[in-house]
């Protein structure tokens, strides 16, 4: 559908008494969204965990984000009305339906899809028109995600990268396909087309860098360092064995070395193309000095204007791009006598409707998919209910496949991996395999079925929970809490670690910490566990139930979170 | 990467580097550690005790103790930790991995007016404090720094 398709729609909609006052003012000048003047003379643009999402899609943004400790109430961890009221963002607006999950079904038939490469594509050369010389930075998790980065080993978002002008990026899921994979990557596809670069990590046995730790390249005359930071917790998150002679960590010491040793080259401008999670960075922010921004990703916040943090050295600017190639983020630098004088940031919604596709990475998209169409196009199931992934305790697409693992391997609960991408399917849309590859794609598949305690129960609930609630955020790792199906508990997210979790029940009877109960699961991060893969379980699932709807969500009752601004 | 130190270091073997700081006068020689054992210490399964083994008790905080190891470790098994005492006269280094069945992990001595710095790998069964006792001038101070230990997954 083109533009004019679509205002015709728009019109059509509205005569037929869909509500959509304040979007007929965007169906009526349309452009206005992306009509960004220039500024200062050194731009970056930057997305962030496309996760191989190369098809415009649908994706719901949290209603539960909380913020602990010193981080409660602050942004990232603000969610619907409080997020727009914070950045001063009209309700019932296009900008406030790409930020927040309010009102999402409604307003998604009105706004239509985000993202797709062909029309990111788009967005890019506009943009890059207006700012000559500006370079496009990718903060990584970007070769995982989807059926076809999987099933070609991340070679599509390699080539769909390329095309699109990728000129720096840094890693995260990267690493899923093993230390040979990115390395012949990097050295083959990458070489002299586009840096990837980490400073944080090097071989375990002698701490050598595995890869350039920064770049310095020149816009408009003006040397700009742009240093690495790859997921520090990779070989925690993922699987150890899939690269197994490199360590990473935060290393904000290293990361220091970097930035000074890039300012005495002459780099008047040194940002960090991180992949920390937005708590990591701000605090990274206040004790490393001489950094002018940090672009960042991981916790997939999309945050609609920088945090300004100050530090001994001055002050650095932390932005978080959002996800699924829903959002471009433009920072404008004036660079005058050597360093920064002034800044300007905007985070922009990639709705595909509003910019054409971009015909060149159409093709390649087409030509890339082509020989897997009919696997993708299989239709499972047909889904009554909004099907999303988001939010710190459950979604529904994951109650979905918990319920999926519980019934296909007859276990008494099941654990599913909090991870933030996957993208949303509205009410009466079709479940295709692709929809399903979507939330299940990565390189350690297999489901597993395991006779647990009730004490190992706890201590795997514990652990999960301190990773996303402890309050010094270098402790944490960033994905969602484990999501749980049949098992009903309480959590107190602002307790010791260790003391979070209480009152498990199975079927309303209190679990025993001695008995063992059967759990099924998947995404082991251990070596040599074999399963069945969790796509062909929930597909069978799906195949035999043909329509899903009226999904349970099991979310555990919260204690102490009365009134933070994370949670709607 | 330099992949001609690695080989060649890999061929030289670490017990090399061990003897040449010996032969420097920077560790003594292990006859004179054996003679010295510390088998209350190492043994102890309580922290106080094994604290008390090493003249660690009511050790005074110090920020001139440095603790490099990671916040969250990638793998238990192995953890590389660092000290650095910048403490003058530094004349011996203690480890402890707090939670671990035995607390106290390894001793160091420093003669001659050594750095005091050291780097292993340690064990770590959970969570626990790394804490280091450093003795100078007939005084002891201490600092620690959590490290924690996770069952990994469900990351990103």
């Amino acid at each position: 559908m083109n533009r004019r398709e679509f205002l015709q729609l728009l019109a059509v909609a509205a005569a037929g008494g869909l509500a959509l006052d304040s979007k007929s003012a965007l169906a009526a000048n349309p452009g206005s969204l992306y009509d960004l003047p220039a500024f200062g003379n050194v731009s970056l643009l930057h997305f962030t965990d496309c996760h191989a999402q190369l098809m415009p899609l649908y994706f719901r943004e949290p209603n539960v984000n909380l913020g602990v400790a010193s981080m409660a109430g602050k942004p990232p961890h603000l969610v619907g009305e409080k997020l727009l009221k914070q950045f001063g963002v009209a309700p019932g607006t296009a900008e406030a339906h790409a930020f927040t999950y309010l009102d999402f079904e409604a307003a998604a038939k009105t706004y239509g899809k985000v993202g797709g490469f062909a029309h990111l594509s788009t967005l890019v050369k506009r943009v890059k028109e207006s700012r000559p010389g500006s370079l496009l930075l990718d903060g990584g998790d970007t070769w995982q995600g989807s059926a076809t980065s999987l099933w070609t080993q991340g070679q599509d978002m390699v080539d769909a990268c390329k095309a699109l002008g990728v000129d720096v990026m840094t890693g995260h899921w990267e690493f899923t396909y093993g230390a040979q994979r990115v390395k012949e990557i990097v050295d083959r596809d990458l070489k002299g087309k586009m840096d990837f670069v980490a400073q944080n990590v090097k071989t375990n046995d002698f701490g050598d860098q595995v890869f350039d730790p920064y770049v310095i390249r020149p816009i408009n005359g003006v040397p700009v360092a742009i240093i690495g930071q790859a997921f520090p917790y990779t070989p925690i998150a993922n699987p150890r064995h899939m690269i197994p002679d490199w360590s990473f960590g935060i290393q904000d010491d290293n990361l220091q070395k970097m930035v000074n040793e890039a300012r005495g080259k002459g780099a008047q401008v040194v940002v960090v193309l991180s992949h920390n999670g937005m708590d990591v960075d701000l605090k990274m922010a206040s004790r490393v000095t001489g950094v002018d921004a940090i672009l960042g990703g991981h916790t997939h916040d999309g945050v609609p204007a920088p945090v300004a943090v100050k530090n001994a050295g001055g002050q650095t600017l932390v932005t978080n791009a959002g996800s699924n190639g829903k959002f471009l983020g433009v920072l404008d630098f004036e660079v005058k006598n050597g360093k920064v004088a002034g800044w300007k940031y905007k985070l922009l919604p990639v709705f595909s409707n509003l910019l054409p596709a971009d015909p060149a990475m159409e093709a390649l998209i087409k030509q890339i998919r082509a020989p897997y169409e009919s696997k993708l196009n299989e239709v499972l199931a047909v889904s009554d209910d909004l099907l999303y992934r988001r939010g710190n305790f459950n979604g529904t697409w994951d109650q979905l496949i918990l319920d999926a693992l519980m019934e296909v391997k007859g276990a008494q609960l099941a654990f599913s991996p909090g991870f933030r991408w996957g993208t949303t399917i509205l009410p009466g849309e079709p479940i295709t395999m692709e929809k399903l590859m979507d939330q299940t794609a990565i390189t350690y598949p297999q489901t597993t079925v395991n006779d647990f305690t009730g004490q190992q129960i706890k201590d795997i609930l514990e652990d999960v929970c301190d990773n996303l609630f402890n309050p010094d955020p270098y402790y944490q790792q960033g994905g969602d809490m484990v999501r749980v199906g049949g098992l009903t508990y309480t959590c107190t997210p602002n307790a010791a670690m260790g003391k979070r979790i209480s009152d498990m029940r199975l079927n309303g009877k209190p679990v025993s910490a001695g008995k063992k109960y059967k759990e099924a699961g998947w995404a082991p991060v251990g070596e040599g566990v074999a399963g069945e893969p969790i796509w062909e379980v929930v597909a069978q699932y799906l195949r035999a139930k043909k329509t899903i709807k009226g999904i349970k969500l099991n979310q555990p009752k919260l204690i102490g979170m009365a009134g933070n601004p994370g949670i709607a | 990467m330099n992949q001609f130190r690695r080989t060649f270091l890999k061929g030289a073997g670490a017990a090399g580097s061990v003897a040449v700081a010996v032969a420097a006068g920077l560790l003594k020689p292990t006859e004179v550690l054996a003679a010295e054992w510390n088998k209350a210490g190492f043994g102890a399964t309580k922290l106080d005790e094994a604290l008390k083994s090493v003249g660690g008790a009511g050790a005074a905080e110090s920020k001139d103790i440095v603790i490099k190891a990671p916040d969250i470790a990638e793998n238990g098994a192995v953890v590389p930790v660092e000290i650095t005492s910048n403490i003058a006269g530094t004349a011996s280094i203690a480890l402890f991995i707090e939670t671990n069945l035995n607390p106290l992990c390894s001793t160091y001595d420093f003669s001659n007016g050594a750095l005091g710095y050291i780097s292993t790998r340690v064990k770590m069964a959970k969570t626990s404090k790394v804490r280091a006792i450093v003795k100078a001038g007939g005084k002891t101070y201490t600092a620690a720094k959590e490290v924690k230990v996770t069952i990994g997954g469900c990351g990103g």
